[in-house]
């Protein structure tokens, strides 16, 4: 057999400075930043916003109730407390680097779209047609030039 | 006159906080029979004039005839869905020949059914009545401040009687013809006046008049109770 690259499984961790999000609950999509570990099922989570409606107050979360990023704020020392989390959190910019994620505009389209108005719904359909028009036609002008 | 208010509060339904004698003495009860000489004014019931001598029936029918139950019903006019319902709206009918047409309302006629248009020409819906059972109303609002619709009411659209014809029998034949539901020029120009201020303003926003154009349908994935209309 030819060369395997053969690459470990890698998960996303449950760790300290790992950023989660709530998926429901009060905190529902809200995110917030895994301060300590208390056992298999719990671990003690931190969320400084800067809308005060984003905000998770520090508490012990269920981790059935979270969902693990992809983001990690490095070096997070152990069980620190809510201004030396909320300096991390500014430094590593997680809010940034959350809004910029595919997920979390993967959540706003969908948002959007169930908020349609029939009357938005109906523009959508006709530029979604027009947009399928062009593609097709240049798809067609290329199949016709790749024959000829 | 405003609603009395009790001067006996209540502790609990039925029971007063005071008593029957004292109320007699708050209520001034005292004071009303010492100007009225001791005893409590009374009004002697105003004469009524003895009922006019009734005329004997001329026809006493043989079996008793029964009399049908009193209906005293008296249905409210069904209130706008309001909020929802502002003249101008577009509404999506839900059922009979028009379904999935959208369509603008008007105004409320007096028996609780909506008046609405196509416009006529837009999509194929005349002034018409419609009830608010059967449809849906959406967000979208067309500017109906130009129209005047003071005229229509219910009597607008309800069915002419005729008069009743003779029985002639060669009249029969030729009456059935002639009695086709042509709709009066009236009406035509009704709805062309109406329609074109409506199609102005229409006109006005981008996509509108393909929107009512085209009916609405559910597709694949579309869940009601879930869309936002």
């Amino acid at each position: 057999m030819g060369d395997a690259n053969i690459k470990a499984s890698q998960w996303r961790q449950v760790e300290v400075g790992r950023v989660v999000l709530f998926s429901t609950g009060l905190y529902a999509n809200r995110l917030a930043v895994i301060a300590e570990i208390i056992d298999h099922k719990r671990v003690l989570v931190d969320g400084p916003a800067s809308k005060p409606e984003k905000v998770v107050p520090r508490h012990s979360a269920a981790l059935s109730d979270l969902s693990l990023t992809p983001i990690v704020i490095d070096k997070l020392p152990r069980a620190a407390g809510n201004a030396a989390i909320k300096a991390a959190w500014e430094k590593a910019q997680v809010d940034k680097a959350w809004d910029e994620s595919a997920w979390a505009k993967n959540r706003e389209r969908s948002v959007k779209r169930r908020q349609l108005t029939d009357f938005e719904r109906f523009k959508v359909m006709r530029l979604r047609k027009q947009a399928r028009f062009e593609v097709r036609k240049t798809m067609a002008a290329a199949r016709a030039s790749a024959k000829a | 006159m405003a609603p009395k208010q009790s001067r006996n509060p209540e502790l609990i339904r039925g029971i007063g906080k005071f008593s029957r004698s004292k109320m007699y003495h708050k209520r001034g009860l005292w004071a009303i029979k010492a100007k009225n000489g001791g005893v409590f004014p009374r009004h002697d019931p105003i004469a009524k004039p003895s009922p006019a001598a009734a005329k004997p029936p001329k026809f006493y029918p043989a079996d008793d005839v029964k009399k049908p139950l009193l209906n005293k019903r008296n249905p409210k006019p069904t209130k706008l869905r309001f909020g929802k319902h502002h003249p101008g709206t577009v509404l999506i009918i839900l059922a009979g020949r028009f379904k999935g047409k959208r369509v603008v309302f008007l105004k409320q006629l007096s028996s609780g059914l909506l008046l609405i248009t196509g416009p006529f020409k837009v999509n194929g819906v005349p002034l018409r009545r419609v009830n608010q059972s059967y449809v849906v109303a959406t967000s979208t609002k067309v500017d109906v401040s130009g129209v005047n619709v003071e005229k229509f009411d219910d009597k607008y659209f309800g069915k002419k009687v005729e008069k009743k014809k003779t029985k002639g029998e060669g009249e029969f034949f030729e009456a059935e013809k002639e009695e086709k539901n042509v709709l009066p020029q009236e009406k035509k120009d009704d709805q062309k006046s109406v329609d074109a201020v409506l199609i102005k303003s229409i006109e006005g926003v981008p996509d509108l008049k393909t929107y009512l154009a085209a009916r609405f349908s559910l597709k694949a994935g579309m869940k009601p109770h879930e869309l936002v209309f």
